[in-house]
């Protein structure tokens, strides 16, 4: 279609130019389509060369070989089998569901108070909610800590990582307020007649429709908690029954520092679970990472 | 007691006063909603925020290793953390390498993978996937991988590096290049800005890339008169939140120096922070060796302090340029 309109005054010779206009076009898809290929692989290799290394065998994860020679299967279950490891993976679906869960039902009010409610400090509650938002973690952990260890006795537990989400997250806080903004106004009125309080507003009529945007908010705390490292290096380091993937994970590259073979398949573990709630929530993800960058 | 909790004491008020007193009490009611309303995160940023900000301002003028109580000692922390301590200023300068040349490089590689995955006609959606997915790898885990990929030894990299002829530098085991080897890690992950890019460029009006294209602008021209312009604001919003994100930036280079320099993590444990030589060293690394493996609380404290000015100053330059993401409808 383009190819016809883009060079009209040319009665002469329509068939030539037509030619080199295609020609051109071929060669630009093939120069595109060739780069993508290309870059999607160097993407994709690191993934293929950390599985073909965790089915290594001992001897084979120490040559140069880049193809296992037999196959090891085995070492994915002798991962499992490491002490330490099905602790690790408990103690972060607990760090994850239960950080995720609590910080959705302390984020929400008070999301729909900024989103909604008219009340002096608006603005400052606001900038306060920003700048926490961009708070390095290393700026408050040392009097945090301190109160952990010496008041509550509490370090070497899960306790100190999940307790705090119990009060609100900055970051989903801000994003639950931003989609709040996008429900039409006449819906809140509209439950306010029919004399709905404003808990009753926010679980009936608010939730519902954002919920897309929960479950992007979720996910992205999810994975947060899933791939926290500082958080279980600073509270759970001292206790090897409360550590997590993250912090398991490096401990074991030190364990076996020569074994790449079976480090890798650790790795495959601990990375297997995230790509694969990635492919099921695609959608919801990619949604949620476009919003946060583009609301406004 | 019985007397005074009998509502007959109102009935003999006037109707205006009751008026008056109703709508007092709607009002206090109102504030009393939000308050419950906004009751977690008022807590929350108390308890979480303000205590521990305080408490670490204080603590930077003080003496303190944890277990005896802290006493006051002036500027000595912040004498010593600006002139003695050798690895703040290596540390400082390895989080501005980071700063500048992770940041250009990710958004410049996040735009083009943009323009690039828009440009496909077939199999966008796959390409989006395979360069969105190594954004979600858990930290840890791709630092480890990239440890493994880029040793020297046996690592697939400078296997395959050796067979077409290149000799091989050594990454993370080499300071001139563990920054290089970490960079590589970021933009390994740069799904996020991709993703951010992909859906800015798609708002881009297509009418104006015809218009310029009938006006004779080549495809650089129309890059740069319309494509930016209109990306102007992602692209402010994408270099300050990847500043201070970047000014953060721990669980990499510190499991990388671990790694591979092939330390024993644990408690207790001390090593000199940032193998290769220092190379890898970053602010927030320092907080942590100060404070957790040395116990110089007040040090400690002294480079929180920094970090949290640096934070501040780049928040604030977000919230003044960058109103239009943060805001809703007013701010």
């Amino acid at each position: 279609m383009a190819t016809v309109t883009v060079q009209p005054e040319t009665p002469t010779a329509p068939s030539q130019t037509h030619d080199v206009y295609r020609r051109r076009r071929i060669l630009e898809w093939v120069a595109v389509h060739s780069l993508a290929v290309g870059l999607a692989l160097l993407f994709v290799l690191p993934f293929v060369f950390i599985a073909l290394t965790a089915l290594m065998s001992d001897q084979q994860s120490l040559t140069r070989d880049l193809w296992p020679q037999p196959f090891a299967w085995h070492n994915l279950v002798d991962v499992w089998h490491t002490p330490g490891f099905p602790t690790w993976w408990r103690n972060t679906l607990v760090y994850a569901v239960a950080g995720t869960a609590l910080t959705l039902l302390s984020s929400l009010p008070v999301a729909y108070a900024l989103a909604y409610f008219r009340f002096r400090g608006r603005n400052v509650a606001m900038m306060v909610v920003i700048a926490t938002m961009m708070l390095p973690p290393q700026v408050s952990i040392i009097p945090l800590y301190l109160v952990w260890a010496q008041d509550f006795h509490l370090t070497g537990t899960l306790w100190p990582l999940i307790i705090p989400l119990a009060f609100g997250d900055a970051f989903t806080i801000f994003l639950l307020r931003q989609f709040m903004l996008t429900v039409p106004r006449a819906y809140l009125e509209a439950a306010k007649i029919d004399g709905c309080g404003d808990f009753r507003t926010m679980v009936r009529v608010v939730i519902p429709m954002i919920k897309p945007a929960i479950a992007a908010v979720g996910l992205f705390q999810f994975f947060y908690c899933w791939n926290d490292y500082f958080g279980p290096q600073i509270y759970a380091s001292e206790n090897p029954g409360a550590w997590t993937l993250s912090y398991g994970l490096q401990s074991f590259k030190s364990a076996h520092h020569t074994d790449w073979n079976l480090t890798m398949a650790a790795t495959v573990l601990v990375m297997a679970p995230v790509i694969i709630l990635f492919f099921f929530a695609q959608k919801a993800f990619i949604e949620g990472v476009t919003l946060t960058g583009v609301k406004g | 007691m019985t007397v005074t909790a009998t509502p007959g004491s109102t009935s003999r008020s006037t109707a205006r006063s009751a008026r008056k007193a109703r709508q007092r009490r709607l009002r206090r009611r109102e504030r009393l909603t939000t308050l419950a309303f906004l009751s977690p995160w008022l807590l929350g940023t108390g308890l979480f925020f303000l205590y521990p900000l305080a408490t670490t301002a204080y603590l930077s003028f003080t003496r303190y290793d944890g277990f005896l109580s802290p006493t006051w000692n002036g500027l000595d922390n912040w004498r010593f953390v600006f002139q003695d301590y050798p690895f703040f200023w290596p540390a400082m300068r390895n989080t501005l390498w980071f700063v500048v040349v992770l940041v250009t490089l990710r958004i410049i590689a996040g735009l083009a993978l943009g323009m690039l995955v828009i440009h496909v006609k077939r199999g966008s959606t796959t390409l989006r996937t395979v360069f969105y997915a190594p954004f979600l790898a858990p930290p840890v885990a791709a630092t480890l991988a990239f440890v493994f990929l880029l040793n020297p030894g046996t690592g697939p990299v400078n296997t395959i590096l050796g067979h077409i002829g290149v000799t091989a530098p050594s990454w993370f085991n080499d300071p001139s290049w563990s920054k290089p080897a970490l960079s590589l890690l970021a933009l390994w992950g740069v799904g996020d800005l991709m993703v951010i890019f992909m859906a800015a460029l798609l708002d881009v009006p297509r009418e104006l890339y015809e218009a310029s294209a009938l006006d004779g602008a080549g495809a650089v021209n129309r890059f740069r008169h319309v494509t930016l312009p209109h990306l102007r604001p992602i692209l402010l919003f994408a270099v300050i939140t990847g500043v201070i994100a970047t000014m953060q930036y721990y669980t990499e280079p510190i499991v990388a120096g671990q790694v591979a320099s092939g330390q024993i993590a644990g408690s207790g444990n001390q090593f000199e922070p940032g193998y290769p030589g220092g190379s890898t060293l970053t602010l927030p690394q320092l907080v942590y060796n100060l404070g957790f493996q040395r116990f110089n609380i007040g040090a400690a404290c002294v480079i929180a302090m920094v970090l949290f000015v640096l934070s501040m100053v780049f928040a604030a330059f977000l919230m003044r340029r960058g109103s239009g993401f943060l805001a809703g409808e007013d701010l």
